[in-house]
């Protein structure tokens, strides 16, 4: 990060914390975090839930609110084209200004009930790691997604609607069109087509990354099953997490791209 | 000095502009008129590399911008619309702004002052009033005192007062040699303002020079009823 795009991130950040729903995102988590450790019988109990609730509104919450977020500082984004910065700079700036206070809001509404209690049961510490890591790379991947989303659709309905329907796609319809498939081809070996269809949605893999520490693979889908049996152990563990840090760089890369062309 | 040579501009199937040549020298004040959907915004987003055009080259201060970002450091911009973060304060954004342009964090409060704005520097951006916002745009284009100036619709909103005071600062930095590039649809103020007039239709310049030559052309008492003789003469 170059000195424009620490300081262009850094005002952004500015105004993303003291915004409202930076505010109600954190609460939110913050919230149901405390809710689930009091009500559940174990923390792993409650990190479950967790997860499940996680995988679902990270990227639903960041799809739309990234999204929006570029529409509505376009004519600041004009005005900061302006200025004597490269676009790649200005891209770096709006992006991290946006992505780090949204993780930050994750992580903190996550852990600080786990913190108060001192960390919560040893036994689960793995997995709460784990959890708020996938959550942190939900964050980046889905806003990097939203952010090239807004910037190729000049319409804002529009963006927003094809940002809903990415969200149903990855976290909602996803391992059900699997199933099917699965059901469907279940006179072939397909243990490796699975594999792939895993590898190309981020949800997938944060979950198959959460599942590992959290023995409890039956609950997560077929595709989580499936990759279990494949890779256990470190190894799965690796794979996943570098396939997850590309989901990051590839839609980055694709909305630096975009807006280094983009005609305002 | 500002150079339009040939430039040309296509979105999709729509030729916005199709060959642009236009010069703004130094201590020039260029008023740019043409009927609403022209091109002039258009023009003014390819000047400062907002967007790329299709055709043509734009050189500022004798050098082609397509090379580099520094340039913009030379050029002072308003647009039309100003909107900023909603949790930001214009003390903050004039600071975000200079430390962008690598300029030492100082006020200009004499700038400020003069535009009334010294007590709304610490308040929210989102709780100023659309003319009070303008006036914040104001000041950060002019704020840097650079040699060229860009001013689209700029006293659009703004009180009569205020409209003034810019109206003043404008000439005044023409006079101590800045080039700048005005658009605005109240044809009496660039009267006020400018000394040269161009007139953009269709995507191409179709006249410029000195106001009062335009008025003589078109036998015309005022620059409205001359540009409005234009429009007829080039439709018919």
């Amino acid at each position: 990060m170059n000195g424009v795009t620490a300081r262009l991130a850094g005002i952004q950040a500015r105004d993303v914390v003291r915004s409202r729903w930076i505010l109600v995102y954190t609460s939110f988590f913050l919230l149901l975090t405390e809710g689930l450790l009091r009500f559940s019988a174990t923390d792993e109990h409650a990190l479950l839930s967790l997860a499940t609730a996680s995988l679902m509104i990270v990227p639903l919450a960041m799809l739309v609110l990234a999204t929006i977020h570029v529409y509505n500082a376009r004519e600041f984004t004009e005005l900061l084209l302006a200025q004597p910065i490269a676009r790649s700079s200005l891209f770096a700036g709006l992006y991290g200004g946006f992505a780090l206070p949204a993780a930050g809001g994750f992580l903190l509404g996550v852990g600080l009930p786990f913190l108060v209690r001192g960390g919560g049961d040893p036994a689960a510490r793995g997995a709460l790691v784990t959890l708020l890591l996938v959550g942190a790379a939900l964050t980046f991947a889905f806003a990097a997604l939203a952010f090239a989303i807004a910037l190729l659709t000049e319409e804002r309905l529009r963006g927003v609607g094809i940002a809903l329907g990415v969200w149903l796609l990855t976290a909602v319809l996803y391992d059900g069109l699997v199933l099917i498939g699965t059901a469907v081809f279940s006179d072939y070996p397909i243990e490796r087509p699975l594999l792939g269809l895993m590898f190309a949605n981020p949800v997938d893999l944060g979950r198959v990354l959460l599942l590992m520490h959290l023995d409890a693979a039956a609950l997560l889908g077929y595709t989580g099953a499936v990759f279990e049996r494949f890779f256990s152990g470190a190894r799965g563990t690796w794979l996943a997490a570098v396939m997850l840090a590309f989901w990051i760089a590839l839609p980055i890369s694709f909305g630096a791209r975009s807006f280094r062309r983009k005609d305002f | 000095m500002i150079e339009f040579d040939g430039v040309a501009k296509r979105f999709g199937s729509q030729q916005v502009l199709r060959r642009v040549d236009l010069r703004v020298e130094p201590g020039q004040i260029m008023g740019l008129v043409g009927p609403n959907g022209a091109g002039k915004t258009t023009l003014i987003k390819l000047l400062l590399g907002l967007a790329h055009p299709t055709g043509g080259t734009i050189r500022v201060q004798g050098a082609e911008i397509a090379g580099g970002d520094g340039y913009r450091a030379q050029i002072g911009y308003m647009p039309q619309i100003a909107r900023f973060p909603d949790n930001l304060s214009a003390a903050e954004l004039f600071r975000m702004v200079q430390s962008l342009r690598s300029h030492a964090p100082t006020v200009d409060r004499a700038l400020i002052a003069r535009f009334g704005l010294a007590d709304q520097l610490d308040k929210p951006l989102r709780v100023l009033s659309g003319g009070t916002r303008q006036k914040v745009n104001a000041v950060l284009a002019m704020m840097f005192r650079p040699p060229m100036l860009v001013l689209d619709e700029p006293t659009a909103g703004l009180d009569p007062a205020s409209s003034a005071t810019l109206k003043d600062d404008i000439r005044e930095r023409g006079v101590e040699g800045a080039a700048v590039l005005v658009t605005s649809h109240i044809m009496s103020e660039l009267e006020e303002m400018c000394d040269q007039v161009a007139f953009l239709l269709d995507g191409a310049i179709r006249y410029v020079g000195p106001i009062a030559a335009l008025r003589a052309h078109t036998r015309q008492a005022n620059l409205e009823r001359a540009i409005a003789a234009l429009m007829i003469r080039e439709v018919a």
